[in-house]
């Protein structure tokens, strides 16, 4: 047992409860492949005598509230006193592995969808254990007795607190499979619930990656690579040393590392080297070649995604048609906290301390990097600064655990903002090519659409394009659109202008719900026809997409009149199991410049575990979204990223921020995905009612205002 | 260079580049990580300190520039009574997402309220616009300002 394990039991000297059981894991051989066989089984909460609950939890809390939503969904079924209830931070271990990826990670919206069942699980046995350790205490029928509020009540008015029972509960045996209360029975799911991680955010105590410390650590700052395949030729290494309190540096593949004393030390020697580039293969990208290949991968585009019908008799047949590009950029996370890790590698043992998104797949990465066997990796999770998709990715703690191991020392490797805005793992650019066609009574009898991007499924390192050439990332939400059409026809053009590419908030939905809802709009308009009536009319087979629509709708006050100047645009979209309308209205100055004023939202997730969190994320997504529409790109000259900071890649800003309004849908269904599912409909609903401002339909984001200007 | 300077009301005393942010003497010499690095150029408002109560991008300020002067952080800041005010407020409403930028925001909002007991919506878009949030919270950052000038003017 190792001393982690063992302080992970031990509970102040005193006995605990602590519940054990194994996970069911959707994809047990790829995580056996990617993971250690460390021993099970795990805790997922220990009580104390003195009543407090901790629950351990196994996702990374960038935000979207996991450190709160675990506990409450263990606190319920448990009878929990919520007060008593707090919440640390799981090491890795296979027993906290995603049940929706069969690994330990965070990410695609699935940590309340995956861990819906199982956490209510963990509460619920513990509770059992609870009950028959006050029968057995009182010598009555476990049957008889309830609980509420961490206390047994049994007949005559007796009653135990949970901590007093703790003994005598660890001594019984956990139910094989633990009743599940009815929703309607709900104490803690589903009502507005406080964060248990504010306090701390709110006073500076707060640990973050980029707040490790480990006595004796160097800091590294890097010359990376500004592209992939680049390779340093000359540098001032001479220069760099001299800086005060540089002490080594260090050439690894992704470029070289200066390490020092302290950041600023490091920085300053990081930019004295001067590397000079031998940019390699990508050293002519350029915005314009992007396009290029965009255009080209759209032209050459042959794998099948979707068939439907007969779209050549359907063209021929049309009474109208249309057709349309449209394109987005490459986009960075931006996070707030920029990429960083503190990693040790002493011996046959390596550590990290990181805000890591990927702590399963990150154990076996590493595991090899050290050279030391996965149960020798110890992850210690620190709160994420923003992760949006980036801090999946395993380049910052490869790096920093390469450059320990190399040094010989603890390293904390810091990424500058502008380190951090050049690194790659976009968001792709993509292309689409619509066609279209209405009838004689304006209804749509087809839709065309070839799509070319980068493949996130090639480059993601643990998934491969399917035999059919699809890549299921830069298709989504598009191949499966949800429009009642009768020909369709969508396929897939693979192009790699060169650099990595990755998830991004939403990932294929950001682009897809953009490019179809826009040119459903489109649609729309040529049939002259109302957007919201034109949508609700082709999704008879889609009761949660026409319910949302119809409730953002009537909050926002669809088809009255707006206030002067304003104007209206919808958009819907299904993704990571919920569904989201949103009504933006906009107003354009006469220079072209919107103003984004009101966003109504209604979304449908299924059952709820925390609606504060839930109107919280789809704002926060709203926001995440129109930076992206109004503001994101990364292009690339003379191959060279040309964005560093945030007066170049601009995010939204309190002056700009929209009045945002949040309904939720009231469902018995299975909870849906929360943290992304906000961002698809934003820019379509904002460039829709650009397009009823301006009458100018937006097809390249981010928007240019020049294209809006009144002459 | 050895700098003396005071921070959160303790006398501190440092030797270091004069060039070098306060930043990083706060974080890294002091440990003092609540103030949080963003951008390095004055961009973002996370590193927000104040300077003889005054507000300043913490990554742009030189060691030399604090020398002799007052800092306070979000560590200190709860000891002054629109700083107990603002961080209650932020409770209240519970501001915080990711968190990152939370400090930033309460630096900054603090010397709103200071200068301005009751600020006007313009009035927080103007002193806020500095300070960015990835996660979108302005919203109830707005409005925990609002709060947090309400419970301060209460009776005045």
């Amino acid at each position: 047992m190792s001393s982690s394990r063992r302080d992970f039991l031990k509970t102040g000297g005193s006995a605990a409860l602590v519940v054990s059981f194994a996970l069911p894991l959707a994809a047990p051989k790829r995580a056996e492949a990617a993971l250690s066989n460390r021993f099970n089984p795990n805790a997922y909460l220990r009580i104390t005598p003195d009543n407090r609950i901790t629950v351990v939890c196994g996702s990374a809390e960038m935000g979207q509230g996991v450190l709160t939503a675990i506990p409450m969904l263990v606190a319920e079924e448990l009878d929990a006193d919520w007060a008593l209830v707090s919440v640390e931070q799981a090491p890795v271990d296979q027993a906290y592995n995603n049940p929706m990826f069969g690994m330990q990670a965070t990410g695609g919206s699935t940590t309340v969808r995956g861990q819906w069942t199982p956490m209510r699980e963990a509460g619920a046995t513990a509770r059992a254990m609870l009950v028959a350790a006050a029968a057995e205490t009182w010598g009555v029928d476990a049957a008889t007795l309830r609980t509420e509020r961490s206390q047994v009540f049994g007949p005559g008015g007796k009653k135990l607190s949970y901590g007093a029972l703790v003994a005598a509960a660890a001594r019984q045996k956990a139910p094989a499979k633990p009743a599940l209360k009815a929703s309607k029975d709900f104490k803690i799911l589903g009502k507005p619930t406080r964060r248990l991680d504010s306090a701390a955010k709110i006073n500076g105590t707060a640990q973050f990656g980029i707040d490790a410390r480990v006595d004796g650590m160097l800091v590294a700052v890097m010359a990376r690579a500004p592209i992939a395949g680049a390779k340093p030729k000359a540098m001032n290494e001479a220069k760099a040393r001299a800086v005060k309190g540089v002490r080594k540096i260090i050439s690894i593949d992704s470029g070289v590392a200066v390490l020092a004393d302290g950041y600023w030390a490091a920085k300053q020697g990081r930019d004295a080297l001067a590397v000079q580039w031998d940019l390699g293969a990508h050293a002519d990208l350029s915005a314009a070649k992007v396009h290029e290949l965009l255009v080209s991968g759209a032209n050459q585009a042959e794998a099948v995604a979707r068939d439907e019908g007969n779209v050549k008799d359907a063209a021929a047949n049309a009474a109208k048609t249309l057709s349309a590009e449209y394109e987005v950029p490459y986009l960075a996370h931006a996070c707030m906290e920029p990429l960083n890790c503190t990693a040790w590698v002493k011996g046959d043992e390596v550590t990290i301390w990181a805000g890591t998104q990927s702590q399963g797949p990150a154990q076996g990465i590493l595991a090899q990097i050290g050279a030391v066997t996965p149960a020798k990796v110890k992850i210690n999770t620190l709160l994420l600064g923003g992760g949006f998709g980036r801090r999946f990715a395993p380049d910052f703690t490869i790096d920093a655990t390469l450059l320990s191991k190399l040094s010989g020392s603890p390293v904390k490797l810091i990424y500058s903002r502008e380190d951090d805005m050049a690194a790659g793992f976009y968001r792709p650019a993509s292309l689409v090519r619509f066609e279209g066609a209405l009838n004689e009574q304006g209804q749509p009898t087809l839709l065309r659409a070839a799509v070319a991007s980068p493949s996130i499924m090639a480059a993601s390192g643990f998934m491969q394009i399917p035999e059919n050439g699809v890549d299921a990332m830069a298709v989504e939400g598009l191949a499966d659109q949800p429009y009642e059409i009768a020909n369709q026809r969508i396929v897939y053009g693979r192009a790699e202008p060169g650099p990595q590419v990755w998830f991004w908030r939403s990932v294929g939905h950001s682009q897809n719900a953009f490019f179809i809802e826009s040119f459903v709009d489109e649609l729309a308009h040529a049939a002259k026809a109302d957007p919201l009536n034109f949508r609700l009319g082709l999704l008879a087979k889609h009761p949660r997409l026409r319910g949302v629509l119809e409730l953002a709708a009537a909050k926002a006050g669809w088809g009255k009149p707006a206030p002067k100047g304003v104007h209206r645009g919808i958009a819907v979209a299904e993704s990571f199991g919920s569904y989201v309308a949103e009504v933006a209205e906009v107003s354009v100055a006469k220079d072209g410049t919107p103003k984004v004023h009101r966003v109504v939202a209604a979304v449908d997730c299924g059952q709820t575990v925390n609606p504060q969190t839930i109107a919280r994320q789809i704002e926060s997504a709203i926001v995440y979204g129109l930076s992206a529409a109004l503001y994101g790109k990364i292009t690339h000259k003379d191959g060279r990223v040309e964005q560093s900071n945030f007066h170049d890649y601009p995010v939204l800003r309190m002056s700009e921020m929209p009045k945002v309004e949040v309904h939720i849908v009231p469902s018995m269904e299975a909870p849906g995905g929360i943290g992304e599912p906000g961002t698809p409909p934003i820019a379509p609903a904002v460039m829709n009612a650009i397009f009823a401002a301006t009458g100018v339909r937006v097809r390249k984001l981010p928007l240019e205002t020049a294209a809006l200007a009144k002459a | 260079m050895i700098f003396t300077l005071t921070v959160n009301g303790k006398p501190a005393s440092l030797d270091a580049d004069p060039e070098m942010p306060l930043l990083w003497a706060l974080r890294e010499d002091l440990q003092l990580t609540g103030t949080k690095f963003g951008c390095g150029m004055a961009l973002c408002g996370a590193c927000t300190v104040h300077l003889d109560g005054q507000p300043v991008r913490a990554c742009s300020t030189p060691l030399s520039a604090a020398a002799g002067k007052k800092v306070t952080t979000i560590e200190g800041v709860g000891s002054s009574k629109t700083g107990r005010a603002v961080q209650l407020a932020w409770l209240k409403l519970d501001v915080p997402q990711c968190g990152y930028c939370q400090s930033g925001q309460i630096m900054s909002a603090c010397a709103l309220l200071g200068s301005k007991a009751r600020p006007s919506d313009a009035d927080i878009d103007a002193a806020m616009s500095g300070n960015i949030c990835r996660c979108g919270t302005y919203n109830q950052v707005r409005a925990a300002i609002h709060d947090a000038s309400a419970a301060l003017t209460k009776g005045a």
